[in-house]
Order: structure tokens, then C-alpha cells, then sequence
């Protein structure tokens, strides 16, 4: 086990090694250069680069910024926010994002267990096709849609919820965003488990179980729904990196300082500040490999199965 | 033990056809026609396939319907020599009006219909919706195919091979998947004018990787069987193999997947549009249609609903449609 883990883990980092080293290189041999050429005379350009080592051989430069990263300094904006340190700007978005994302996993998460449950234990029922529709809807309509829904009903006609994100009020103007984002995840999730546990529902073991007396709430929590959880760990990673990266247009609209706000402000502003496409670049690709790496470590934990074959398979 | 007896000309006789008698009641399906006759009695696969053919109908001819054009304003001079723009507009059908109030709608267009209304420039909804439903589903139909078309080759031969082949083409697949799409949208931004080229590059580095995938998982399972051996057996080359063998019996999961990647094309669209890297003005697609309602919302608040509901329709469909075919391909015992 502890061979496969640090296997896992090794190759969690090269892989990131890799790409961060592909988003550097490609940042840096894109046309054009990152000063504001027509204001500076070309004797300026020339020193400002060599200040910043850009004529140093690309491998330098990388190893350079890597230790700069490691140390959580990403250097200066080049349009962005008059080239205040992006770290510190940084900071303040990962916050905000995380918080908001956050809430929003939890709510969808636990809505989308409850759910799924119920559908499973309703099966065929009404609840069952209420659940469907439900998250049939959660699904095909992507979640900026319910947030404009939700900021002109509730915000524009009803004035009750602060029409723009208002930091002063974190946890009132964060409910029309957190809602918004979490339906995708609650949908997802409650469809999954309702597939999931109608499939365990209907297995041997499941039947056996029930044939030696057990019923109700211990045969669902003990064998039904530990066996269903497992593949449902495997969905809710690819969404708890969007829920927390990804809000990008839900943060534009709702006027949120997060790292989906910052990613437009950098790509389709007018001009594209390429040191802060590269930061979050890297940031986005930590957060999923890292996401990843942490589920495929957890399923091992949940499915004795793996832990198995993965011993088998260092032996 | 020879017997002396010869064959004689009246021995045998030519069957016709009608005499033929084959089993009716029990009679054989074919593969495919089981699955056409499973996936068009699921009642939801159907519902998907119709929302599909209304949306791609009026995609075509909905902007023809009418007189205008999607980047055409509605105006006239009045008598005075002065421009009326018909300006954010109701949806309004002035015949139906008549006919229910016994009155004629009031306004400078009061004769005109407009079943979408009109936006704030003055340009009919009901043409630009449809103009952009049909931007967007042909960005996702031509980015899919070239996508399924590179993934299945590349999943098929990593399969196919095996070993030393295969290991080096799934780490680069590792990798590639593990560079969020929003990375590469946003790289690409640099080195790319934004526009209609953009949203197809960004799709075309992205969705391969699903289906090459499928294909390489389908190639595992089918590779060992008999049929593949005995076609290397009278000498068929590997590519043979590959694409002519082994290729039509993984298709049917592709095409599952190739209905799911539609709509999430047209989801990545439609984000990138809204965003504003994806399609520039004047054209529109679904993406920049519900910008153009959200920018407009506390005054034109019903321009927002035509493109949301085209996309969350198409999104319904195709989502239905591959549910639908995923069940027909691999029908379960308690579905029969």
C-alpha cells in the first residue's frame, strides 16, 4: 500500500512538473513582449529585460520561478491591477472562491445524498420521479442561468438578497451564488446515488442480507449505502475542482473577487496579462491533480478491493 | 464403399424463392435492428430525438420564416423623414391580439410580428435565436466528429498494440487530461485572435480524450476474439485489423459518447461566448444571445428566455438521446 501511495504521489508531481513547465515555456515564447513597448525606448526594454533575466536560458528562468512559486511568490502582474504583487491578490480571491465553492459542495452534497436516497428508497414512486425531473433540470441548465433567475427575482424584483456580492455581508450575498453553483453538484449527486444504490439494492449480498433479517435503517446505512458511496467519490471530484476554480462566469456575474473572476479578467480583458494566465494556470492544475490524487487515495480506503490488487500488484 | 448410382437430371429441382419457408414468429433479430427497435420504444430516448429535430428544423428555417436578418435592424422612415428602430419590443403577435381583445396593439410596429420581441438595437429575436442555435450546433457537430474521428484512432491503436506503445500514449493521455480545460482556453487566448477559432481549437485539444478512452477500453475487450484471429490468420495487415475489423463493433459505445460530448460543446460554447473569448460580433450563438439578455435583463427581461431555453432544451435532448442509446446498446435483462 505505502508503495502504491508514493507511486501515486510521484507521478502526481511530475505530471505537474510537466505541465507547469509547459504552460512557462508557451507563456514565454508568445509574440509579442510583456512591457508596454510604445512608451519605452528600446535601450529600456533591453535593461528592463535583463533585470527581470528574461534573456537567461528558458530552463533558468524556470527553475528561477519555480522557487518563487514554492515560496508562494508569483511575481507582478503586467496589465492587471496596476502590477500589484499577485499573491496578493491571489490570496484574497483563492478565499473568497473557496469559501463560496465551499459552501456550495457541502449544500449540494448533502441535498444530493438526501435526495438520491430518497429516490432509492422510493423507488418507482412519486418521490422517485420527482428526483428525476429535478435533477434532469440541475443538469441541462448550466448554473450562471440560475443565478441571473435568481438575482432578478430575488434580488432585482424582490429586493431581499444584495443584487451584487457585498464582502461586508459574506454569509447573506453568498446564498444566491453558493445555490446557484450547487445544483450541478446536487443533480449529479443525486442521481448517482440513486443509480448506485438501486444497482446495490438489487445485489447478491444485499439479498442476503435481507434473508438473514436484516432490515431498515442498519441493512441501508451498513451494506446499501457504504457500497454506493464509492463510486459516488469519483463524480464529486471532477466538480469539487470546478465548484472551487470554476464559477467563472457565476463570479463575473455576481461581481465576486474570486480566481474565476481574476482567469476572465486576465484572458478577456483587452489586454492579456500572461503572468497572471500563468499563475492560475498552475493553480487550477495543483488543485485537480491534487483533487484527484486525494480520491484515488480515498478510494483505496473505501474499496478494500484496490487496497488488494494494489498489493498484489507491487508483489 | 462406392455406390455405382450417377445423378440423374431430374434429381434435384430449382427452389423458388416463395417456397422458402423461414420462421416468422421466432425469427432472428439482427443486432442493430434490436437496438433501433429498443431505443425507440424507450419513451424518453424518443422525447430527446424530437426535441433534437424541432431545434435542428427551425435552426435551419426558423431565420428564413421571416423577413429579417439576424444582423438586420427593424426600422422605417415615417412621414416625417425621421428612422423608427423597432427598439426592445415584446414578443407580440398582432393577428392573435386582434383576435382575443378585439383591439389592434398600439406602437409604431403595431402591424409587425415579432414572436421573440425584439432586442435593444432593434433586431428581431426570433431569426438571431435560431441563427445562433445553429452557430452553436454546428461548432459542436464539426468539433465532435473530427474529435471522434482523432480519439477513436488514438484509442484504438494504444489499445491495439499494447505494452511499450500503449504506456508511452496513455501517460501523454494522463497528462493531457490532467491540464484543466480552462488552462488551455486560456493559453489558447494568448496565441489565438478570439473568435469562432478559438472555441473550435479549445474543443478539438479537449474532447478527444473522453472518447479515446472508449475506444482503447472497447479494443481491450474485443481484440482476443476469435474473429481478429482468424482475419490475422489469412494475412491482414495491422491497420486492416484495426479499422476495418475491429472498428465497426466499437461504435456503437462511441456513438453514446459522441451524444453526450454534443452538448457539452455546446455548454463550452456557450461559456466561452458569455466569457468573451468565443464568437465576435455580429454573429451570435447561443453563448453570446444570453449575454446580450443578461446585460439587458432589468429592462428587456424577456430577451434572456428564448436562447436559455434553446440551450437547456438541447442540452435535455441530446442528454436524453444518449441515454436512450446506451440502454438499447447494452440492454439489461430487467429492460427486456
Amino acid at each position: 500500500m505505502a508503495k502504491y501511495v508514493c507511486k501515486r504521489i510521484g507521478m502526481a508531481i511530475l505530471t505537474l512538473l510537466i505541465i507547469t513547465f509547459l504552460l512557462f515555456f508557451l507563456v514565454r515564447i508568445m509574440p509579442g513582449n510583456p512591457f508596454p513597448s510604445e512608451r519605452m525606448s528600446a535601450e529600456q526594454i533591453a535593461n528592463k529585460r535583463a533585470e527581470m533575466g528574461l534573456d537567461d536560458p528558458i530552463l533558468v528562468q524556470f527553475v528561477r520561478y519555480m522557487s518563487g512559486v514554492l515560496r508562494g511568490d508569483f511575481g507582478k502582474g503586467t496589465s492587471l491591477y496596476n502590477g500589484a504583487p499577485i499573491k496578493t491578490v491571489l490570496s484574497s480571491a483563492i478565499s473568497n472562491s473557496f469559501r463560496i465553492g465551499g459552501i456550495a459542495i457541502l449544500l449540494g452534497t448533502a441535498v444530493g445524498l438526501i435526495l438520491g436516497i430518497t429516490a432509492a428508497l422510493h423507488r418507482g414512486r412519486f418521490l422517485d420521479s420527482f428526483c428525476t425531473v429535478f435533477s434532469i433540470l440541475g443538469v441541462c441548465v448550466p448554473s450562471y442561468v440560475f443565478l441571473i433567475f435568481l438575482q432578478y427575482n430575488f434580488s432585482f424584483r424582490i429586493p431581499f438578497f444584495p443584487y451584487f456580492f457585498d464582502p461586508s455581508r459574506f454569509l447573506f450575498s453568498s446564498v444566491i451564488p453558493s445555490l446557484s453553483l450547487s445544483l450541478f453538484t446536487m443533480s449529479t449527486i443525486a442521481r448517482f446515488t440513486r443509480n448506485e444504490m438501486v444497482e446495490v439494492f438489487d445485489s447478491d449480498y444485499v439479498r442476503l442480507a435481507e434473508s438473514k433479517g436484516m432490515y431498515g435503517r442498519n441493512l441501508v446505512m451498513k451494506h446499501v449505502l457504504r457500497n454506493a458511496l464509492i463510486p459516488i467519490v469519483t463524480v464529486l471530484a471532477p466538480l469539487v475542482v470546478d465548484l472551487l476554480t470554476g464559477a467563472l462566469v457565476v463570479e463575473k456575474i455576481y461581481g465576486i473577487n474570486g480566481i474565476g473572476k481574476l482567469m476572465v479578467d486576465a484572458i478577456a480583458g483587452e489586454g492579456i496579462d500572461y503572468n497572471y494566465v500563468l499563475a492560475l494556470g498552475i493553480l487550477y492544475s495543483a488543485l485537480y491533480i491534487g483533487i484527484m490524487l486525494i480520491v484515488d487515495l480515498l478510494y483505496g480506503v473505501l474499496d478494500p478491493r484496490i487496497r488488494v490488487s494494489a498489493k498484489e500488484g507491487d508483489a | 464403399m462406392q455406390s455405382g448410382y450417377t445423378p440423374q437430371k431430374g434429381d434435384f429441382t430449382f427452389l423458388h424463392r416463395q417456397d422458402l419457408s423461414t420462421d416468422t414468429n421466432f425469427a432472428s433479430q439482427s443486432y442493430w435492428k434490436g437496438v433501433f427497435v429498443h431505443f425507440f420504444h424507450n419513451r424518453r430516448a424518443v422525447t430527446g430525438l424530437v426535441i433534437v429535430l424541432l431545434i435542428l428544423f427551425f435552426s435551419l428555417f426558423g431565420p428564413v420564416m421571416n423577413s429579417f436578418g439576424y444582423r438586420d435592424i427593424v426600422q422605417y422612415r415615417n412621414e416625417n423623414n425621421k428612422r423608427v428602430v423597432a427598439k426592445g419590443i415584446a414578443p407580440q403577435i398582432p393577428a392573435l391580439h386582434r383576435l382575443f381583445t378585439g383591439e389592434e396593439l398600439e406602437g409604431n410596429f403595431s402591424e409587425y410580428t415579432f414572436l421573440f420581441g425584439t432586442d435593444d438595437l432593434g433586431r428581431d429575436l426570433w431569426t438571431r435565436t435560431w441563427y445562433g442555435a445553429r452557430v452553436s450546433l454546428l461548432i459542436a457537430f464539426v468539433t465532435i466528429i473530427i474529435d471522434m474521428m482523432i480519439g477513436m484512432s488514438y484509442g484504438l491503436i494504444s489499445g491495439y498494440f499494447g505494452g511499450m506503445v500503449d504506456n508511452v500514449m496513455q501517460r501523454f493521455v494522463e497528462i493531457a487530461n490532467s491540464i484543466p480545460r480552462l488552462v488551455i482556453v486560456s493559453v489558447l487566448a494568448i496565441f489565438m485572435p478570439k473568435g469562432m477559432g478559438l472555441v473550435i481549437v479549445a474543443l478539438l485539444l479537449t474532447e478527444w480524450i473522453g472518447m479515446s478512452k472508449i475506444a482503447r477500453a472497447e479494443m481491450l475487450k474485443i481484440k482476443e476474439q476469435e474473429y481478429v484471429l482468424a482475419s490475422r490468420t489469412l494475412g491482414a495487415g495491422n491497420g486492416h485489423i484495426i479499422f476495418k475489423e475491429i472498428l465497426p463493433n466499437t461504435i456503437g459505445p462511441i456513438i453514446t459518447q459522441v451524444m453526450f460530448s454534443i452538448p457539452t460543446a455546446i455548454f463550452t460554447e456557450a461559456f466561452l461566448s458569455f466569457v468573451g473569448v468565443g464568437i465576435v460580433l455580429p454573429q451570435c450563438s447561443v453563448g453570446t444571445l444570453i449575454e446580450d439578455g443578461f446585460n439587458n435583463i432589468t429592462t428587456l427581461p424577456y430577451q434572456i428566455l428564448p436562447p436559455i431555453l434553446v440551450l437547456a432544451l438541447l442540452m435535455l435532448g441530446f442528454n436524453f438521446i444518449g441515454d436512450g442509446l446506451r440502454e438499447a446498446l447494452a440492454p439489461k435483462l430487467e429492460d427486456m
